[in-house]
């Protein structure tokens, strides 16, 4: 039998669905990569036995003849945001290690309706604050890919969704959930040569998903192409009385109507995103990426978005604040940890679950977002940086009057080496300036595989859509992917 | 330093996080950078714009008044809501004594 840990999300569900292997067999096939792949730090916390259960049933639902879910027999890794019952749900911080929720989010409920299993629970940067995921108290991820300098440098497999990039592209999963506050679906995707979607702000219910920045935070698929990325997208996404910024609309079935041909279709090239010093491979396929959307039929215009240069400074005012609000519910009272020094009271017990909880990144994002929403600073850090928000979506609205999406590199370089930013914060904040805009606004956006850089690592472009048109920024994923060739995979050293 | 060391440890204090000095002296350098930079927002004219309020403009939903519709997020879940605490007596949350 070929190799099943080759095969996507759509190969392995048809071929259950037909009978060339079973969905226990691929689930047997990915708990031993996983077994085997420790050393990528992906997973940390591998659930071979949910695999397996979840396979079995689908199997047994075949073979009684009964209707098969979207994604049955296809097991993903499940990033360790979303609560997950009866399975430790760390969010990466020692903060919640040992909390084991007693019910399910949303999202996942969803995919395991649809007949997926769980190979594991994905490493993240902690509490999903950050783009190297070397922020992860459970130790950090490695990227699959190696520069071809035969240095074999340890590079980062972006953050924070960093063991769900490292996972699919290293084929220890066919699909993995993502979350993307600030880029950190679109980033890993682009440094490990994947793709990932982050829907409209709404598609998929939060309810479940530890809370970062709720006015930012979406999940979304990652996955090896966009096909796999459409059908997963549409057994995440859905209506959810729990969550009130849920969308209450149908979720259309987004791979169906999936097509390539752009004819009819215009791509908006923002100049502020053309950044003096920009790295040469980053604007060669960003090029390439103009040329493959005009041969599938799409006018390039050029388009303005003035207020890009904004963006990243106004999501680190937002996006602390929210987070400085959203994790005041550490207090050792509830859940997690507790750090009750002796003779402590109720004050100080606050202060040294949280001092001893919380990482030095998750405790400079609160500490920022803290002093942002205190009393004198309110209105010039966090009402001016909600004023430009809204200048930023202003002009994604102002675009759509000259485009249907939006093309753009995903990220400012490649893959950077593990410990090259970790002691400059803001040089590690600098790697979403292109993916922070589209989360400002709440709107889909995606990164596809665009190729190799001349160091043989991959790059993403990103493509942005109006709120609610996933399909137009699928298509044009899908036309690039079609154009790039990109069929490469990191040669296995592990 | 535009903001100043002690000024960190009162936000830090504000925000509940013990910090020792050593703790101190690292990050309040950091913070500064972090604040200076994100103080470019000053530049941008906001006259006349309104701050963000949703993202995706939505009608907030009410729910039926009707006690416990949802059972996941109604009552009677005492033992699921305590099981993951620290410390849980006679079905409460157990904490250090905070009146004298």
């Amino acid at each position: 039998m070929a190799d099943l840990t080759q095969l996507g999300v759509k190969a392995i569900r048809d071929g259950v669905a037909g009978g060339e292997f079973s969905a226990v067999e691929v689930a047997e096939a990915f708990n031993q990569a996983v077994a085997t792949a420790e050393v990528l730090g992906a997973f940390i916390t591998p659930t071979p036995e949910h695999a397996l259960r979840a396979a079995g049933q689908v199997d047994a639902d075949r073979a009684a003849g009964k209707a098969l879910g979207k994604m049955a027999g296809v097991p993903i890794g499940m990033k360790d945001l979303f609560a997950t019952r009866g399975v430790q749900t760390s969010a990466a911080s020692h903060m919640l290690e040992g909390f084991v929720p007693e019910y399910e989010s949303t999202v996942s409920q969803n995919l395991w309706d649809a007949g997926c299993g769980m190979l594991g629970k994905l490493n993240l940067d902690e509490f999903a604050m950050g783009s190297s995921n070397e922020n992860s108290y459970f130790g950090e991820v490695v990227n699959p890919w190696r520069r071809s300098d035969g240095g074999n440098a340890k590079l980062a497999p972006g953050g924070s969704s960093g063991g769900s990039s490292t996972a699919v592209a290293a084929r220890l999963a066919p699909a993995a959930t993502g979350t993307d506050t600030g880029g950190s679906i679109r980033q890993p995707a682009a440094f490990t040569g994947i793709c990932g979607i982050k829907p409209t702000y709404g598609r998929c219910s939060r309810w479940g998903i530890v809370a970062f920045a709720s006015s930012l935070d979406q999940a979304g698929p990652m996955a090896r192409s966009v096909e796999d990325c459409a059908i997963m997208l549409e057994a995440m996404a859905g209506f959810d009385p729990k969550d009130s910024t849920s969308l209450d609309l149908p979720v259309p079935e987004w791979s169906k109507t999936l097509s390539g041909d752009l004819r009819g279709k215009r791509v908006g090239i923002p100049r502020e995103y053309r950044v003096e010093g920009m790295d040469a491979d980053i604007l060669k396929s960003w090029d390439d990426g103009i040329a493959w959307l005009k041969d599938a039929g799409a006018e390039v215009v050029d388009i303005s978005l003035p207020h890009t240069k904004y963006g990243l400074a106004a999501y680190y005012i937002v996006a602390p604040a929210e987070a400085s609000s959203n994790l005041a519910r550490y207090d050792g009272v509830r859940y997690g940890l507790r750090d009750l020094p002796e003779g402590a009271g109720l004050q100080d017990m606050y202060a040294a679950t949280r001092a001893a909880g919380f990482g030095d990144e998750v405790k400079r994002r609160i500490l920022i977002g803290t002093y942002v929403l205190s009393a004198g600073f309110y209105e010039a850090y966090y009402t001016q940086a909600m004023k430009v928000r809204t200048l930023v979506q202003r002009d994604f609205e102002q675009a759509w009057a000259q485009c249907d999406v939006v093309l753009a590199p995903t990220t400012p370089s490649a893959a950077f080496a593990l410990g090259e930013k970790t002691d400059d914060p803001l040089a590690m904040y600098l790697n979403d300036v292109f993916a922070v805009p589209a989360s400002l606004a709440g709107l889909p956006a995606m990164s596809v595989p665009a190729g190799l850089n001349s160091a043989g690592l991959p790059l993403g472009l990103q493509l942005i859509g109006k709120a609610f048109d996933e399909q137009g920024v699928l298509n044009a994923g899908l036309a690039i992917e079609q154009r790039s060739g990109f069929r490469a995979a990191a040669e296995r050293w592990w | 330093m535009s903001v100043t060391r002690e000024q960190v440890a009162k936000v830090a204090s504000l925000a509940r996080i013990r910090m020792s000095e050593d703790e101190l002296d690292r990050i309040a350098p950091e913070f500064n950078k972090i604040i200076e930079w994100v103080e470019q927002l000053g530049e941008v004219d906001t006259t006349d714009v309104q701050p963000m309020t949703a993202v995706i403009p939505q009608a907030l939903r009410l729910r039926d008044d009707v006690i416990d519709a949802d059972p996941l997020t109604a009552g009677g879940r005492r033992e699921d809501v305590l099981a993951n605490a620290p410390l849980a007596e006679h079905g409460f949350y157990g904490v250090p004594k905070v009146i004298e």
